[in-house]
């Protein structure tokens, strides 16, 4: 301190400046560090609410740990007991099955809907909204609905009646509980469908005029304009689609438990059962790891496909 | 002479129009048609919930209850600690709309707007919070909010709320990005900071894409199904939507109970929805959410 104070004086009127711009410098790291403060809840977040779970979630997979018991570790046992264990190739099957008909029909029908509600029809906006609530509504309140549509003696079975066509008991029958819910899922198209709208309304019209010029009908414009301008968000669509499929649980749950016979068992809902009615956390975090490693490779996947057929039509600068 | 060519013109026009006529009549019947397909099950919830239950499966169907059967609410409102559910319901969406739409908002600017070293490399964290499944952070999560006893309390549901939302953000992000930036330098020149220019700047532009986060974490948690199930034991400590779930084991094939049930769920979200609806739509079109 007193040393400093020294030293300071003989320099006498070149000390200012120096110090000045030594603290305009740091003024100015300040400055560019300033960001931190409106990231920094994410981070903080990031840190211990993913990173570390993650590896967390990691160590958890190794080890035996039944709640209530000290956890001990077992090296792989945990990947080669799932890798064997039926139930676990039957619920990836199950979510599979599901995925392979909710994501390509929600994404054809939310286009579909979406192309609809682009026309100029008046009152507009209340048909959107009515397109839209169900997709407000989802999650247990559908669920509740949709048990009763699918009941032996519900809705759906009363309209096929109409056509003289005697309805399965679609929850309760091994062959048709899948496909009970993977009908119900379209009605939860709204998220994909209000994506595909806000891109819709971005197409230039001028190449719409473009193609009629060329002489181009309905389908052409579809086909040459619409559908390659709107290749990012149906990728968004797909990529969002399938991450999604593939943690389905809630109706599962609610509607039929996993059942008849497994035939609704999905992976999120297996590794639930593991975790939080068998309470074998550590297997259940096996299974979680295995979910996870389908979902990467799914996605990874899709990106290498992208470039075959997404159109971008500029690059974003930097 | 004059008057042929205009007949001539008019027969035209005419085929024309009727073409255009059948045309416009055929979109409004599939519009209005496929938007009462869409709303069906709400209709039928509705309409079941005021039936009685010996009248459920009458031929043919009653379609406007009458007189309406109001005491089915009753029988299911007393049948759980339902005031409970709401209340606690309530808590959770209400702390949650306000946190993850503050602090995601903020994020979102400091990555749309300030510059520092490791800005861009972080920004690949949220969009890898935004890719890869929630399931696997499931289980350690749980197990730390054992460890702080939290478990069959309201917390696991409404800390991880405080620190911004991965996809939130990345809404923010994108539409912050389309906002001209001289609007800040000229703020800047003038001496505010960046809390200044994002509070008196950047949000008064930004009120439908904040409306839009804000009708997302409305929905998601007020529908949150697999976070309050694991988190929250006690029946009186349940949310609605989980508490619901027992109506399932509960009443069964009472159909007309169930559908009671699912009105008080989904009637707050109708509402909501037709509140923000107008903010909604916009913000969605102008974040222009794109790869």
């Amino acid at each position: 301190m007193a040393s400093s104070s020294l030293s300071a004086k003989p320099a006498g009127l070149r000390g200012p400046p120096a110090r000045l711009s030594r603290w305009r410098a740091f003024r100015k790291w300040i400055a560019a560090q300033e960001g931190w403060v409106f990231i920094f809840p994410w981070v903080v977040g990031f840190i211990l609410l993913d990173l570390g779970p993650y590896i967390f979630a990691l160590i958890i997979s190794f080890l035996n740990w039944d709640v209530g018991r000290p956890p001990s570790y077992i090296g792989l046992r945990n990947y080669q007991a799932a890798f064997t264990d039926p139930l676990v190739g039957k619920s990836l099957w199950n979510t599979a099955y599901y995925t392979l008909f909710h994501v390509p029909g929600s994404t054809i029908i939310a286009f579909a809907v979406a192309g609809l509600l682009n026309q100029r029809v008046r009152g507009m906006p209340i048909w959107r909204t009515m397109y839209y609530i169900p997709s407000v509504t989802s999650g247990v309140g559908m669920a509740l609905i949709w048990i009763w549509l699918f009941a032996p003696r519900g809705a759906m079975n009363g309209m096929l009646g109409w056509f003289g066509i005697e309805g399965p008991r679609w929850l309760t029958s091994t062959t048709w509980a899948m496909p009970a819910l993977i009908i119900m899922s379209f009605w939860g198209v709204g998220s994909s469908m209000v994506i595909f709208l806000a891109g819709l309304q971005g197409v230039p019209q001028h190449l719409y005029e473009a193609a009629e010029v060329d002489g181009g009908g309905w389908w052409a414009k579809v086909r040459h304009v619409t559908i390659p301008m709107m290749t990012p968000y149906i990728f968004l669509s797909l990529i969002l689609g399938v991450i999604g499929s593939f943690q389905v649980v809630t109706q599962a749950l609610l509607m039929t438990e996993g059942g008849p016979d497994n035939a609704t068992l999905f992976i999120l809902l297996y590794i639930w059962i593991m975790g939080w009615n068998a309470f074998k956390m550590g297997y259940a975090a096996s299974i979680s790891w295995i979910l996870f490693a389908i979902i990467f490779l799914a996605t990874i996947v899709q990106f290498l496909g992208a470039r075959r057929w997404v159109y971008y039509e500029y690059q974003e600068p930097g | 002479m004059a008057a042929t060519t205009a007949g001539v013109e008019r027969r035209r026009p005419i085929a024309l129009r009727a073409f255009r006529w059948t045309r416009r009549i055929l979109l409004y019947l599939i519009v209005v048609g496929g938007s009462f397909v869409y709303m069906y099950p709400v209709f039928f919830m509705l309409r079941t919930s005021l039936t009685k239950e010996s009248d459920l499966y009458v031929v043919p169907p009653i379609i406007v209850p009458l007189p309406p059967v109001w005491e089915n609410y009753a029988i299911m409102w007393q049948n759980g600690p339902t005031w409970s559910w709401i209340k606690n319901s309530l808590i959770v969406v209400s702390f949650s709309v306000v946190a993850e739409t503050v602090t995601s908002v903020s994020v979102a600017y400091g990555f749309a707007r300030t510059r520092f070293a490791a800005r861009d490399k972080l920004f690949i964290g949220v969009l890898a919070t935004m890719m890869l499944p929630g399931a696997v952070t499931l289980i350690p999560r749980w197990l730390i909010f054992h460890r702080l006893d939290m478990i069959d309390t309201l917390w696991p549901l409404l800390i991880p709320r405080l620190f911004g939302t991965a996809f939130y953000i990345f809404i923010m992000r994108q539409f912050f990005l389309t906002l001209p930036r001289e609007l800040d330098d000229a703020a800047r020149i003038d001496g505010a900071s960046h809390l200044q220019i994002l509070r008196k700047v950047v949000i008064p532009l930004s009120v439908p894409a904040i409306a839009t986060i804000a009708v997302f974490s409305f929905m998601n948690r007020w529908n949150d199904f697999l976070e309050p199930l694991i988190y929250l034991l006690r029946t009186e400590n349940l949310t609605l939507a989980v508490g619901l779930r027992f109506f399932v084991s509960r009443f069964g094939t009472e159909y007309h109970l169930l559908m009671a049930g699912a009105m008080l769920l989904i009637v707050p979200m109708i509402f909501a929805f037709f509140l923000a609806q107008k903010q909604f739509i916009r913000g969605i079109a102008l974040t222009g959410i794109k790869g």
